[in-house]
């Protein structure tokens, strides 16, 4: 019984299924538009508990909340409700202008006294922020007219990124210490582009456009995202016209379903990775058989076969949108290399250097099928590794206490585009998200954590890159994609950051 | 007499066994691996941003002492915060065991009215290709999943024939006059039945595939005991008084045939009951089941001890309901 997925089922049927229904449905007027979306809601505050640092939802936050800084879908910085920031000459103070004109969704003026508020109770332990180590770096934080000012406790080079990143939203101070937490999970309000309506947990949320949105009101006046967090159930949600766009669903249904009478599909590279962390306890001490280990993979081929193509192949932990990604980083597929190297250890096919690998299975697309292609290329080269599968919440635990599998495979998202958020918290030694602990690569990137000079700050990071892909510290494998299903009536902008933006989307 | 006192035995045991599964679970999700600390860490994140958050959800102490304190917290009614979802675990739980009961009521009564059916034709037609028919489509519906027959109904009254909805429990535009959680209950009380009509279709799918393998098992049993029956004295008796066969079935056979299908019911009940969690999370239906597997993929802690309990008191409930209802059918305990 097990043998039968529920993916294969939809599949099979889908053959046979009819979509007659489907072209009058999508081509009609649409006035509310419907978005099947692929993850819960837990909780409306963006600043703390484990949603605030979901990456998936944070296109729901988007809708409803302005951050500090606007992102735009390049992954660029562009003014929101600052419209000025940056330091003083020593770095020593962050200097803000606050936008004026905006209004919070129940009419009540925005001003800077929110911004600086919202910034103060980030940096508070208190609230649970689970990004405060960062927010903290500013102190004395003080509005006056539409400048906000602090002082810099310690120079943190990212803080302005952050501010478009996890936890970087503004919230309404005076309405927030009027109703309390309790209240605003109940009835949030924000200076975005949609206001709440209604909101049935585990359902829906229910968004009504404001009008007097600062970046203009958004093309449609409702819109209804439903938590579908099953893909076969979002697949048969677009596919029976019940939604207008939906997201994240297995390759093959995205190309069956693109070409369809009043369908479209936008696939675009996310700035999410494929990668193999690999931890330094033995075997992975040797070089040989780590440098074998990337030389074995056929990265292009996995991308074409097991992802239908959908993926970027990358040779180090920055894809191209990177701030500090280096086109002429690479690490070559050569096998005949690795089964050299290998040779130099004493490995061989009949003879194989042996490890286990972890992975998730169905946690990313494909993710299992992909590390039993790289155990088979890895096999003919003279690695044997055994797989365990484990649930991602048993990843997280492993890998904040350092004991992950010598190899493991995991997704890492960087929506701020920034080194430090890839390369340097999956690499640095002390950080609870590395496992690699070798004291160069630590004297390596510690310098950069505080480097004020930006262009010295990226060669920095980017002679980082070239160190790790030289000595295999670990295996990036690919760029992820985004599929997102719409019908043909909705013009749809995807976020490099991966968050489906509902002000985005036009009628097309 | 007897029967107070074996309702009070019960009820004693049903308290032993709730602390028993309050226990173990408190105990279980803290030992197996996914800690919810480390799955909130940010980029970033130092030993000191663990240990921080870790105080700030109270997860710093031992387990036994976070047990004490979770206990002495239910004692005064308080069941703990959920962390993901930052409100009191309890208000949230009962929020959504309406949708669930309801959902778990309505695919009872479809897997009573197909199961029973089924069996009564399969009786007054014993023998026949009717029979061998029921017989297929018992065995049919009772090796498929039900998840998989969710799968088939979504593409078959979902996606092909689009009638009923795939998602959500009521239509994000419906405006609702309820002040309870049990909507379809009260849709009928205030005579909405433009909102009853439109809970059921969105009903009505989950609960199929819910009720599909349940009215398998209730048709096979009950076939099964009404043929037992058919051969008993009273039962030919009334035959050969002349009574028609429908009469004999319905009036003679049935009512001592129905028992153990009864006994049968209230067991496989709870079974369905737990079954929600997967058939809720495929149609997005926003019961207790939902809640569940998002809590466990969040290792929400306070919110998955919450659930459980609520679970086993209602298997409990439903078991101690079942007992009592055959006491009483039948007279052989009533009177024992």
């Amino acid at each position: 019984m097990n043998s039968i997925s529920r993916r294969t089922v939809l599949k099979a049927s889908a053959a046979t299924v009819a979509l007659g229904m489907l072209g009058a449905k999508a081509s009609a007027a649409i006035d509310e538009l419907v978005i099947a979306y692929n993850v819960n809601l837990p909780s409306w505050d963006p600043t703390v508990g484990p949603s605030a640092v979901n990456p998936t939802i944070q296109g729901i936050y988007q809708s409803v909340f302005d951050q500090f800084i606007l992102q735009q879908p390049d992954l660029s910085p562009a003014p929101g409700l600052l419209t000025e920031w940056g330091w003083n000459e020593d770095k020593t103070k962050v200097s803000m202008t606050v936008r004026e004109g905006v209004t919070w969704h129940d009419g009540s003026p925005f001003t800077a006294e929110d911004v600086a508020w919202s910034l103060t109770r980030a940096a508070d332990e208190k609230t649970g922020n689970p990004i405060q180590f960062i927010w903290s770096t500013l102190t004395n934080i003080k509005a006056e007219g539409n400048k906000v000012t602090a002082d810099v406790a310690r120079f943190e080079p990212t803080i302005f990124k952050w501010m478009y990143f996890l936890t970087g939203y503004v919230l309404p101070k005076a309405y927030y210490e009027k109703v309390g937490a309790e209240g605003f999970e109940a009835a949030p309000i924000g200076t975005g582009p949609y206001m709440v309506e209604k909101f049935e947990r585990n359902a829906f949320v229910r968004l009504k456009a404001n009008p007097n949105y600062w970046g203009g009101k958004p093309d449609f006046e409702t819109v209804t995202i439903k938590f579908v967090t099953d893909a076969t159930s979002r697949v048969a949600e677009i596919e029976s016209g019940n939604a207008h766009v939906t997201l994240e669903m297995p390759y093959e249904e995205f190309d069956r379903l693109k070409g369809k009478e009043g369908l479209a599909g936008t696939a675009k590279p996310i700035s999410d990775i494929g990668m193999i962390f690999l931890n330094d306890v033995e075997p992975m001490l040797d070089p040989n058989v780590r440098k074998a280990a990337a030389h074995a993979i056929d990265k292009k081929t996995l991308v074409d076969r097991l992802l239908s193509g959908y993926g970027v192949p990358i040779d180090t932990l920055e894809t191209p949108e990177y701030l500090a990604y280096d086109p002429s980083i690479t690490v070559a597929y050569d096998p005949e290399l690795a089964k050299k190297l290998l040779a130099e250890s004493g490995f061989s096919p009949e003879n194989p250097v042996k490890f286990k690998i972890q992975t998730t299975r169905g946690f990313k697309p494909k993710d299992y099928e992909i590390i039993q292609a790289i155990v088979g290329l890895w096999r003919k080269v003279g690695i044997e590794a055994e797989i365990e599968v484990y649930e991602i919440a048993k990843h997280y635990e492993l890998r904040a206490a350092d004991q992950l599998a010598p190899a493991a495979f995991y997704n890492w998202g960087n929506s701020v585009a920034d080194p430090t958020t890839s390369t340097g918290f999956a690499m640095f030694g002390p950080s609870p998200h590395s496992v690699w602990d070798g004291k160069d690569l630590i004297d390596m990137i510690a310098p950069l954590w505080g480097e004020a000079d930006e262009e010295k700050r990226i060669a920095g990071w980017k002679a980082v890159d070239r160190y790790i892909a030289e000595n295999a510290l670990v295996i990036p494998l690919f760029q992820y994609v985004q599929p997102i299903l719409h019908v043909s009536g909705v013009s749809v902008t995807p976020h490099t950051s991966g968050a489906l933006l509902p002000h985005l989307m036009k009628r097309a | 007499m007897t029967l107070l006192r074996s309702l009070l035995l019960r009820l004693a045991t049903m308290a032993v066994t709730l602390f028993g599964a309050a226990v173990v679970v408190f105990f279980v999700i803290r030992v197996v691996p996914g800690n919810p600390i480390a799955m909130m860490l940010p980029p970033g994140a130092s030993e000191t941003d663990i240990a921080r958050l870790s105080a700030h959800y109270g997860l710093d102490r031992s387990i036994p002492e976070q047990f004490l304190i979770w206990l002495t917290g239910v004692i005064h009614g308080d069941f703990g915060t959920s962390i993901s979802l930052r409100q009191p675990v309890m208000p949230l739980v009962l929020g959504r065991l309406p949708a669930t009961l309801e959902l778990s009521i309505f695919a009872l009564v479809i897997a009573v009215i197909i199961g029973g059916a089924s069996a009564l034709a399969g009786t007054l037609w014993r023998g026949t290709k009717t029979e061998a028919a029921i017989d297929v489509a018992n065995g049919v519906g009772l090796s498929v999943p039900d998840f998989l027959w969710a799968l088939v109904l979504i593409l078959l009254f979902g996606v092909l024939m689009p009638i009923f909805h795939i998602s959500g429990r009521i239509s994000p535009s419906a405006e609702l006059p309820f002040v309870t959680q049990f909507y379809v209950f009260e849709s009928i009380v205030r005579l909405r039945f433009d909102l009853w009509w439109d809970l059921l279709k969105h009903m009505f799918m989950p609960a199929l595939a819910l009720a599909i393998p349940l009215a398998a098992i209730v048709s096979q049993l009950l076939k099964q005991s009404l043929k037992e029956t058919m051969h008993l004295d009273y039962v030919v008796l009334a035959r050969t008084k002349g009574y028609s066969e429908n009469h004999v079935i319905l009036s003679e056979s049935l009512p001592n045939a129905v028992l153990p299908t009864l006994t049968l019911i209230g067991v496989q009940f709870t079974f369905l009951v737990g079954g929600t969690v997967i058939i809720e999370r495929l149609f997005s239906y926003e019961g207790l089941g939902n809640m569940a597997i998002d809590a466990v993929i969040n290792r929400d802690l306070p919110l998955i001890q919450g659930i459980v309990l609520v679970f086993a008191l209602m298997f409990t409930l439903i078991n101690l309901l079942v007992d009592m209802t055959y006491a009483l059918l039948n007279p052989r305990l009533r009177h024992a």
